[in-house]
């Protein structure tokens, strides 16, 4: 026998306690790592945005477009390895609550900067044959039974009138941190059209996508980009992709602080729960410290008995909250269309914060009763009558 | 023979708010080694507290305790809960078992302080329940005991390290008459054939006729 068998056996002591606790605890982990899947997802954008890639937009507004003329002048800017450019196209498809995102693009260039839009050889190819051709993102295909060589009409909006486009790719994204609910057309599509219907509107870009060769160049090349555009008809705003993304969700980050405070506050309660169990167990155990003292347990002893149980609490209502916490985040994407969170999954820093969590809240909940137990004389320990 | 015990003008107060007990005053005793002594008096004359002072469990205010050639009062708490392991053996009134551990468990608890193999932890576990006569109860938990046996575990753990010492307070005093004789008859047999020095606190005239000696204790003085 070891000390801490005599641990394991206080944990389990009051079997229904300590039972409670977990289950108490465990269910704020779970709230803590839905929370926590919420925060990433909101910024997912900035996470996977990738260090080599800058964005240039009109300086006044991203609504504003800006000229095609500008990409030759952007390529040969030093350190700028490829220019991609995209237009938001909005739309409607069957109705207004159908949302995700469309975008013209270079068909050229668009997966040599969005390498992480992995799409078989064959299809490209196909993709690249035809004008009206689209690329739409495997989870998009899931959600709405898009398969190869299907029409899917559109009702345009940004650029009025009846659009279709057929499905010639389905790009799978490399992993689960990137967005798979995308849906790409060729940007000469739309251009063509804009020539025929309303030709101010021709020759227009929403925005450029750099791929530069060193990101340690980033600011550098941002700075000459736009320089060479200032004192021109449309100023340019060139930043990193991570920036532009952070500047996307700047307006909603509110509610994402908010979530993000609610998910420490939770680790709080749950500090308390355990808290409250550590110190009712440690003053019913107040004679039996006494006596373990009297035998001639050390300090020490004690600090590992006590911090020990806690923390042999913490660490299985932590681990079961993180159990449960992957099927009902699955769950939750499974109702959820996966156009509203396209990255919607358990992080593994996730898995790390709770597990740290866990650590120093079983060693947080233990430091009164330790102090307690220390302080305690034996003397006074023995004639306590709890 | 030589005194194992050496109690020099002990006093000891202890401070509730700022009301000051007296509950020792000026104690002076000689203990010799191998004795049985009793020490009786009525509730609150302070047996516990001088009790617990020649255990190492608590100081003086003032005076010297002096155990088997060491002054425990000028010990530091850590080499005070050392000397406690190897020199004492505690029996309790209301046993004070673990009750989550088993009557071996609860036995071997002052023989992980030492530095014996799990074996040799064993063979003394074994030993000490079989003096006590509870070789067969070893994996009982202390709620599958009576309280005379839930004692015999106690008094097995108090033995286990082979103190030379053995404190005991009241410790029939939660017992049947039957249960308290075996006790009683136990620790007799501890003192004449282990040859352990047993001082025991109790206010039973019957559980003190057992002792060589019998010391009287009133207001914190001693008789
Ligand atoms: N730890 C303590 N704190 C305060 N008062 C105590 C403490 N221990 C004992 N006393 C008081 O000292 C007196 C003697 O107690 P004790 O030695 O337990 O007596 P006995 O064992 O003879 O009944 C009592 O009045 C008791 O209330
Ligand atoms: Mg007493």
């Amino acid at each position: 026998m070891k000390v801490l068998k005599l641990m394991f056996k206080n944990a389990l002591r009051h079997k229904l306690r300590t039972s409670l606790t977990i289950l108490g605890i465990a269910i704020a982990v779970v709230a803590f790592g839905f929370l926590r899947t919420v925060v990433t997802a909101w910024y997912a954008g900035v996470e996977a945005s990738a260090a080599n890639r800058l964005i240039t937009r009109n300086s006044v507004s991203f609504i504003f477009p800006l000229p095609y003329a500008y990409r030759d002048r952007i390529a040969r800017i030093p350190g700028v390895e490829t220019v991609s450019f995209a237009n938001w196209f909005g739309g409607v498809y069957i109705d207004k609550t159908q949302f995700f995102a469309r975008m013209a693009v270079d068909a050229g260039t668009i997966l040599d900067v969005y390498p992480e839009f992995r799409v078989p050889p064959e299809q490209y190819h196909a993709f690249m044959q035809e004008r009206n051709a689209c690329i739409v993102g495997a989870d998009l295909a899931r959600q709405y039974g898009f398969k190869l060589g299907d029409v899917i009409p559109m009702e345009g909006d940004i650029y009025p009138g009846k659009w279709e486009f057929v499905v010639r790719a389905i790009y799978e994204p490399r992993d689960e941190k990137v967005d798979g609910t995308q849906f790409f057309f060729h940007w000469e599509y739309l251009d063509e059209r804009m020539k025929a219907e309303t030709p101010a509107r021709a020759g227009q870009v929403g925005w450029y996508i750099i791929k530069i060769a060193d990101p340690a160049n980033a600011a550098a090349i941002s700075e000459q980009i736009d320089a060479e555009f200032r004192n021109s008809r449309a100023e340019t705003k060139t930043e990193t992709e991570a920036a532009f993304q952070q500047g996307f969700i700047q307006g909603t980050s509110l509610v994402i602080d908010l979530l993000n405070f609610i998910s420490f506050v939770i680790i709080g309660i749950i500090m308390l729960v355990l808290g409250n169990t550590m110190i009712m167990s440690a003053r019913e155990r107040t004679k039996e410290y006494a006596v373990l003292k009297t035998l001639g347990f050390s300090a020490k002893h004690l600090v590992t008995l006590i911090a020990g149980e806690s923390l042999v609490i913490s660490f299985l209502a932590g681990g079961l909250g993180l159990l449960l916490t992957y099927p009902i985040v699955g769950m939750f994407s499974l109702f959820v269309p996966k156009t509203w969170f396209p990255i919607f999954y358990v992080e593994p820093s996730t898995v790390a914060l709770a597990a740290l969590s866990a650590l120093g809240v079983g060693i947080a909940a233990s430091f009164f009763p330790i102090q307690r137990a220390l302080r305690t004389s034996i003397v006074n320990g023995l004639r306590f009558v709890g | 023979m030589a005194s194992i015990i050496d109690i020099q003008g002990v006093s000891k107060s202890y401070w509730r708010d700022s009301f000051e007990i007296p509950v020792l005053n000026n104690i002076s005793l000689s203990i010799p080694e191998g004795e049985f002594i009793a020490l009786m008096g009525p509730s609150g004359s302070g047996k516990t507290t001088l009790l617990n002072l020649i255990a190492g469990i608590d100081k003086p205010n003032s005076g010297s305790v002096v155990i088997a050639g060491t002054d425990i009062a000028r010990l530091t708490e850590s080499e005070l809960a050392k000397w406690r392991a190897t020199h004492v053996g505690f029996i309790f009134q209301f046993y004070n078992l673990i009750p989550v551990l088993t009557a071996s468990e609860n036995v071997e608890l002052p023989l992980l302080l030492t530095h014996l193999s799990k074996a040799e932890r064993k063979k003394h576990v074994e030993l000490a329940l079989s003096v006590v006569g509870l070789a067969d109860r070893m994996d009982h938990y202390p709620k599958q005991l009576s309280g005379g046996q839930e004692q015999r575990v106690a008094i097995a753990r108090a033995i286990a390290t082979d103190p030379t010492l053995l404190v005991a307070d009241e410790p029939t005093g939660d017992l049947d008459k039957n249960s308290a004789e075996e006790i009683l008859l136990l620790l007799e047999r501890l003192n004449r054939e282990f040859k352990k020095t047993i001082v025991m606190v109790t206010h039973d005239p019957r559980a003190a006729e057992r002792a060589h000696t019998i010391r009287h204790l009133d207001k914190g003085e001693l008789q």
